[in-house]
């Protein structure tokens, strides 16, 4: 079995995470943040995600073939989203000209 | 069970088998909600009929659901730390806490559901219907296997049959737990903070 965090660790992850959570619904309610929402959103959720694999799931701490094996389909999935919007979007930009 | 040791189940690589499998489940799904996610953002802005996100979702309420699933990761990994301690009073207090705050996410999201279904948005009304329901009802799919698996767990433990020996099998629930959530944290904001 592989070293966990302590439980003062766990309990300033949990913290961390809502501290996060309110700051990303607070972005989304001020106008001034608007034209950057997109970008500081999905910053910070990628936050809360690795924060989550590391510390709740272990990863930080677990042997690192574990990280390769969920890091490589995580990857490819997300260059599976960014392609199909790639070529979803270059589809509808051909077809209409714009 | 209390001959179940951790060197049952070792690869030759020292790793636990059960583990590494695990693991590996979790990457396939990450293409899984990976797919489903492309499906939304592709056809997201393009229905032509309401109603539209903008006007049907609630982001106060989702806020609320998504702190309460970051709640219910911290009541997991608590139960493991105990667990692993051989703290079987407080195992079993986390685990059902867990399971109970999965109830509340799944009566959140079935709350939800009903809202919108009598808001007038079913799985074939418009694009963002179809998309919306496919990809957070297969996310609350797997709330639901998580709360059962978490409560047959609970049982077992109320039953003396499941202590320190077996703690891989809690780590291993705790992984599936923990994927839900994360995939949440995804769909949070994706869905409903990116309007």
């Amino acid at each position: 079995m592989s070293e966990h965090a302590s439980t003062a660790t766990y309990l300033r992850i949990a913290a961390i995470l809502v501290m996060i959570t309110l700051i990303e619904v607070g972005v989304f309610y001020v106008p001034t943040f608007q034209t950057t929402l997109v970008p500081i959103l999905l910053v910070l959720s990628a936050v809360k995600f690795a924060l989550v694999v590391m510390f709740y799931m272990h990863l930080k701490f677990d042997n690192r073939f574990f990280a390769v094996l969920f890091g490589g389909p995580l990857l490819l999935g997300m260059a599976v989203v960014i392609s199909l919007l790639f070529i979803f979007y270059g589809a509808v930009r051909l077809r209409t000209g714009t | 069970m209390a001959h179940e040791t951790t060197h049952a189940h070792r690869t030759s690589m020292g790793l636990d088998s059960r583990k590494m499998a695990f693991w590996a489940f979790i990457g396939s799904e990450c293409l899984l909600f990976g797919s489903l996610i492309s499906t939304y953002l592709i056809y997201k802005g393009r229905s032509l009929t309401g109603p539209y996100p903008h006007e049907i979702l609630n982001i106060p309420f989702t806020s609320f659901s998504t702190f309460d699933l970051l709640m219910s990761s911290l009541a997991m990994v608590l139960a493991l730390a105990a667990v692993q301690r051989g703290d079987m009073k407080q195992g079993k207090i986390w685990l059902l806490v867990t399971a109970l705050l999965g109830l509340v996410f799944l009566g959140g999201q079935f709350w939800e559901f009903s809202h919108f279904l009598h808001e007038g948005l079913g799985l074939t009304t418009n694009l963002f219907g179809s998309t919306f329901y496919v990809l957070t009802g297969t996310h609350g799919a797997h709330v639901t296997v998580g709360v059962i698996w978490l409560l047959t767990l609970w049982v077992q433990a109320l039953r003396g049959k499941l202590g320190p020996a077996n703690a891989m099998t809690v780590e291993i629930t705790g992984l599936y737990w923990h994927f839900v959530d994360v995939v949440w944290i995804v769909i949070f904001t994706v869905v409903y903070l990116i309007q």
